[in-house]
C-alpha cells in the first residue's frame, strides 16, 4: 500500500489532473491515455484552480460526497467537508484522508470546502 | 534588510465553549472563564491535523507574498503534536506546496516556542546567503486530557511566516533565554501532556519570557515606549496581561494581539497568531515587541520593525475574521473530531 499511496502524492498533494492537448480535455484522476482521442491524444500534468461548485452530491457514511467541477471544467469526485446543498461554490483544502493502521502511514489529499456562508453552517 | 516577507494563518472552523467543557466536568464555569480569561476554543475538523493546518497557513503565506514556491530554501515545523514520532511534517509541507526536492528541512520541537525558533533559523540562513526564503511554521492540535484544567485552553491553529530579503517587517534584533526548567512535558508514548499547575507561572512563563525582553532591551537600546505593540505567549488571557504590566506595556498595546480568549492556547501559533493580527492593522514606521514561550523552558523575544512594504501587501481575509467566525459544538462532537471516539 505505501507505494502505490506514494505514486499518487503528486496527484492527490495538489489538484493536479490530466490535460490532452489533442482535445483540450482535463481529466481527474490522472489519465495514462486520453478516453477520448486514445492514440492521438497527447497527454501532460496541469495544475488546475483551487475553486468550483457543486453538480450533485450524495451522503455516504456520513460523509458528503461530491461531484465538483472546478472553473475550468475538470470533474472530479471528491469529499466536501461541511454542508453543501446543488450549486454550492467550493474551494480546496488539504486534509487526512485516512490511515492504513495504527501504526501504518497517514494519507494526506485534496478534499473540498464550502467558501460562503460559514456562519450560515449548522455542524 | 531580513524580515517577514509574508505570512499566513490557519484557525480551524469549529468552536467550544468553556460553558460546555465545564458542563460535562460539573465544574463553575463563570470562575473558569474569570480565572483563565478564555471564553472559547477552537477545535479541528476529524480530518485535520498539525500537517494540514501547516500546509492551509501556508498556502495563504505563498499566495500573498507571490512568489515562486521552488525559491524556498528551507522549511522548519515547529509542533509538540507532529502527526508522526518519526517522519517529518515539513516533508508533507513540502510536497504540498510544490517546492521542489532542494530544499532545508526539518521538524522542531520547544513546546509552544518552536516557531519562533524556527523564524531565528530561517533568518540566520537568509542574513548568510545559505537561501532565498525560508518557512517557518508553528502549527498545533493541542492536546489536552479530558477533564485537565488545560482542556478549557488547548485550541488548534497554524501560522506560516516566509522570512527573506526586503520584507514589510524587518526582524531587527532576537535574544533567547533558556533554561532546564519542567514546568510542562510530555513523556514518549504518552498521550497528553502534565504540567506543575502553579510552576507554570512565575519559574516558568514569567522568569523566561521577562529574562529575553529585558536583554533585548538593554542590547539594543529599546524601551517600551519604542513599541507601538507587544505580543506574548498566550497560555490564558492573564498571564499575557501580567507579564505586559510587569515590562511596561500598556493594556492597549497587547489587546489587538491577545486571540487566546475565543480560540484559546494554539501552542506553537500562539504568539505567531498574535503577531499577525498586528499585522493586518499594522502601519509603516510601527514596532512591534514578540515573545514565545515554550515549557521545558525557553522564550524567543524579537524587535520587529513596519516596513512601507506592507501597504501594498494583501492582509484579508484577517486574523480576528478568521477567529470571530466559527461554527459551535458540544462536546460529543469535540470528542469526535478530535478522534478520542471513533
Amino acid at each position: 500500500m505505501v507505494p502505490r499511496f506514494w505514486r499518487k502524492i503528486k496527484y492527490r498533494y495538489d489538484v493536479v489532473a490530466s490535460y490532452c492537448e489533442n482535445c483540450g480535455n482535463y481529466y481527474y484522476p490522472q489519465r495514462e491515455i486520453c478516453p477520448k482521442c486514445r492514440r492521438k491524444g497527447k497527454i501532460k500534468d496541469a495544475k488546475i484552480c483551487d475553486e468550483g461548485r457543486v453538480l450533485s452530491y450524495t451522503i455516504l457514511d456520513g460523509k458528503c460526497i461530491a461531484l465538483v467541477e472546478l472553473e475550468n471544467g475538470t470533474k472530479m469526485l471528491t469529499e466536501v467537508c461541511g454542508k453543501v446543498e446543488i450549486g454550492s461554490k467550493v474551494r480546496k483544502a488539504f486534509r487526512r484522508y485516512g490511515e492504513e493502521s495504527e501504526d501504518g502511514i497517514i494519507y494526506y489529499g485534496t478534499k473540498f470546502v464550502p467558501i460562503e456562508s460559514d456562519k450560515k453552517q449548522k455542524a | 534588510m531580513i524580515g517577514i516577507v509574508s505570512y499566513g494563518t490557519y484557525i480551524p472552523r469549529f468552536r467550544i465553549r468553556v460553558d460546555e467543557i465545564a458542563r460535562i466536568w460539573n465544574e463553575d464555569a463563570n470562575a473558569i472563564k474569570q480565572s483563565l480569561g478564555i471564553f472559547e476554543k477552537s477545535v479541528p475538523d476529524v480530518d485535520e491535523d498539525t500537517a494540514t493546518m501547516a500546509v492551509e497557513a501556508s498556502r495563504e503565506a505563498l499566495a500573498r507574498a507571490k512568489i515562486d514556491p521552488k525559491k524556498i530554501g528551507a522549511i522548519f515545523v515547529g509542533s509538540e503534536s507532529h502527526p508522526y514520532a518519526v517522519k517529518p511534517t515539513a516533508t508533507i509541507v513540502g510536497e504540498a506546496l510544490g517546492v521542489g526536492n532542494y530544499y532545508f528541512c526539518a521538524d522542531l520541537e520547544f513546546a509552544c516556542k518552536a516557531a519562533t525558533a524556527g523564524i531565528q533559523i530561517c533568518h540566520a540562513m537568509v542574513k548568510s546567503g545559505m537561501i532565498d526564503y525560508g518557512l517557518a511554521i508553528g502549527s498545533d492540535v493541542a492536546q489536552a486530557k479530558p477533564g485537565d484544567a488545560l482542556e478549557y485552553a488547548a485550541g488548534a491553529g497554524a501560522v506560516a511566516i516566509l522570512i527573506g530579503k526586503d520584507p514589510i517587517a524587518v526582524i531587527e534584533a532576537t535574544v533567547s533565554y533558556t533554561s532546564d526548567t519542567p514546568d510542562f512535558w510530555r513523556r514518549d508514548l504518552q498521550p497528553y501532556p502534565s504540567h506543575g499547575g502553579r510552576f507554570t507561572g512565575s519559574p516558568a512563563y514569567f522568569r523566561h519570557i521577562v529574562n529575553a525582553v529585558r536583554k533585548l532591551m538593554e542590547d539594543h537600546g529599546y524601551t517600551a515606549k519604542d513599541f507601538d505593540y507587544a505580543v506574548f505567549h498566550q497560555p490564558n488571557a492573564k498571564f499575557p496581561q501580567r507579564v505586559a504590566s510587569m515590562l511596561g506595556f500598556s493594556e492597549e498595546k497587547i489587546a489587538e494581539g491577545l486571540l487566546v480568549r475565543v480560540i484559546g492556547n494554539t501552542y506553537s501559533a500562539s504568539s505567531l497568531m498574535g503577531l499577525c493580527s498586528i499585522l493586518d492593522k499594522a502601519k509603516p514606521g510601527q514596532r512591534i515587541l514578540l515573545a514565545s514561550f515554550g515549557s521545558g523552558a525557553g522564550s524567543d523575544a524579537f524587535a520587529i520593525y513596519v516596513t512601507e512594504k506592507i501597504l501594498d501587501f494583501p492582509r484579508n481575509a484577517q486574523v480576528w475574521e478568521k477567529a470571530k467566525n466559527g461554527v459551535y459544538i458540544d462536546y460529543g462532537l469535540y470528542l469526535k473530531n478530535r478522534r478520542m471516539i471513533r
